[in-house]
């Protein structure tokens, strides 16, 4: 037993991690191209186009894909950030870090989709309810982590101080995720349930699924190049980063 | 529960020595409020429709501008390591503190608010619900606030970065405080909006002093 868990902490350390990711980021990247592909095919040759909302409805499959993973990544984020705090690791605050910025982009596509499809659908860019608000306090959220991070000098301190400040953003995650439910807003309620089937075409769903395994993909291909990025620069006065850049 | 009074005395006592810093954040409500007005010019119904926003988003500014001194004179001096030593727990002491600020910085405010609110042409049962969900959403940005300042606490550019970290924290407290206002003038029930806002001030209530003294331990490691 005590074997085992040495095991799983090894990766713990930047040292041996930062081969790891080297070596595991080529396959996620592999991996995000052929479900983005197959995805793409299927969104714009296979889906049919809807019955109600003509060929503009296509987007969503960007739209909803990058809107869970602005969600899921944060609460990634806060997971590692917790982690860190709990059992101050330090490879924990890096992947937080890592993270963010990711999350943000995800989290600006998906409000700006919205916004494209909201246009021709509701005949507005932007209306302020429940959801569109929230994914907003997220995306500011985000920001906020990154500004925090970045205005602390200490790295240590900086992971301590974003850790704490992503748990509390944590109160937004439920929020957003039930907002269309709770209020009853302009947004539509969600498609995709796993109690009942779901309320739209099978090729459309798989779509979906597919260009979401891509997002998923490509934001760990992403964040581990990033996280890779910060292990050297925060461990550059240690000897192995100096062989390891040779 | 003797260390929390002790705390909040000694930091009334402290702001009322020094009255000007409290009194600047009441003006700037004050002040804020009767810009809109002016800027947008003095039609008794478009006022009356847009009152709620107005006064509530002053409020936050208002308590925003209090939250930066919240912590830093007592890092400076070194008051806050003491606490931190201190044999009673910390987070009773900050509890009292954020007290403290809130009746400085937030009691004022939902004081001055039904009289600013008779600016913008709210009648009597509006200005109570105002009242009433001032009296319940200060604490909460008070509460919200303190963990954004000691998170901030001795940080490079603190103020802005305070704004930008508290600010989208504060939005729910805005939209169900605004909420229950404008919900009352359209003729409805304010009571969901108003038990939101307590629940969401319970709920501050009971983890903020905690995030806070988290929060300060970092700063002052």
């Amino acid at each position: 037993m005590k074997q085992s868990i040495i095991q799983w902490f090894r990766f713990a350390s930047p040292q041996s991690f930062y081969p790891l990711a080297g070596r595991m980021i080529p396959w996620f990247w592999a991996a995000a191209a052929a479900f983005g592909i197959a995805g793409l095919w299927i969104s714009f040759f296979v889906a049919p186009t809807d019955a109600q909302q003509g060929e503009g409805y296509r987007i969503i499959f960007v739209h909803v894909p990058a809107s869970w993973m602005s969600m899921f990544i944060y609460l990634v984020m806060a997971f590692w950030a917790g982690l860190g705090l709990a059992l101050n690791t330090r490879l924990s605050g890096m992947m937080a870090q890592s993270l963010a910025p990711t999350g943000a982009l995800m989290a600006a596509l998906s409000l700006w989709t919205g916004a494209l499809w909201g246009k021709p659908m509701w005949g507005a860019w932007w209306v302020w309810d429940a959801r569109l608000t929230s994914e907003l306090i997220l995306f500011f959220l985000y920001l906020g982590f990154m500004a925090l991070q970045a205005a602390i000098d200490d790295p240590r301190r900086a992971d301590k101080a974003g850790a704490i400040l992503a748990l509390v953003g944590v109160v937004n995650i439920p929020i957003i995720y039930f907002s269309v439910k709770w209020w009853n807003t302009l947004h539509q309620g969600s498609t995709i349930n796993l109690t009942k089937a779901p309320s739209m075409a099978q090729t459309m769903l798989w779509g979906m699924l597919l260009m979401a395994l891509c997002f998923w993909m490509y934001s760990i291909a992403v964040a581990l190049t990033r996280v890779r990025a910060i292990i050297l620069e925060r461990e550059r006065h240690t000897e192995w980063v100096k062989h390891a850049l040779e | 529960m003797n260390a929390f009074l002790a705390t909040v005395r000694r930091d009334l006592l402290l702001a009322l020595r020094r009255k000007s810093e409290v009194l600047t954040a009441v003006f700037f409500f004050v002040i804020v409020t009767s810009l809109f007005p002016l800027g947008i010019g003095p039609e008794p119904v478009l006022l009356k429709k847009i009152a709620p926003g107005i006064l509530w988003v002053a409020a936050l500014l208002a308590t925003l501008l209090g939250l930066p001194r919240l912590f830093s004179a007592d890092h400076v001096d070194g008051t806050l390591e003491q606490m931190a030593l201190s044999p009673s727990p910390l987070g009773l002491l900050v509890a009292g503190k954020i007290l403290a600020h809130w009746l400085l910085c937030g009691l004022p405010l939902v004081l001055l608010a039904p009289v600013l609110g008779l600016q913008f042409d709210l009648d009597a049962s509006t200005l109570g619900i105002l009242t009433l969900a001032l009296f319940l959403g200060t604490p909460l940005l008070s509460l919200i606030g303190a963990i954004g300042a000691a998170l901030t606490l001795g940080v490079r550019g603190g103020g802005v970065l305070l704004a930008l970290l508290v600010l989208p924290l504060y939005i729910p407290a805005l939209i169900f405080g605004a909420g229950a206002v404008e919900a009352h003038i359209a003729g409805l029930d304010a009571g969901g909006h108003l038990s939101l806002l307590a629940a969401m001030l319970a709920v501050a209530a009971f983890f903020a002093p905690w995030a806070t003294t988290a929060a300060l331990r970092i700063a002052l490691e």
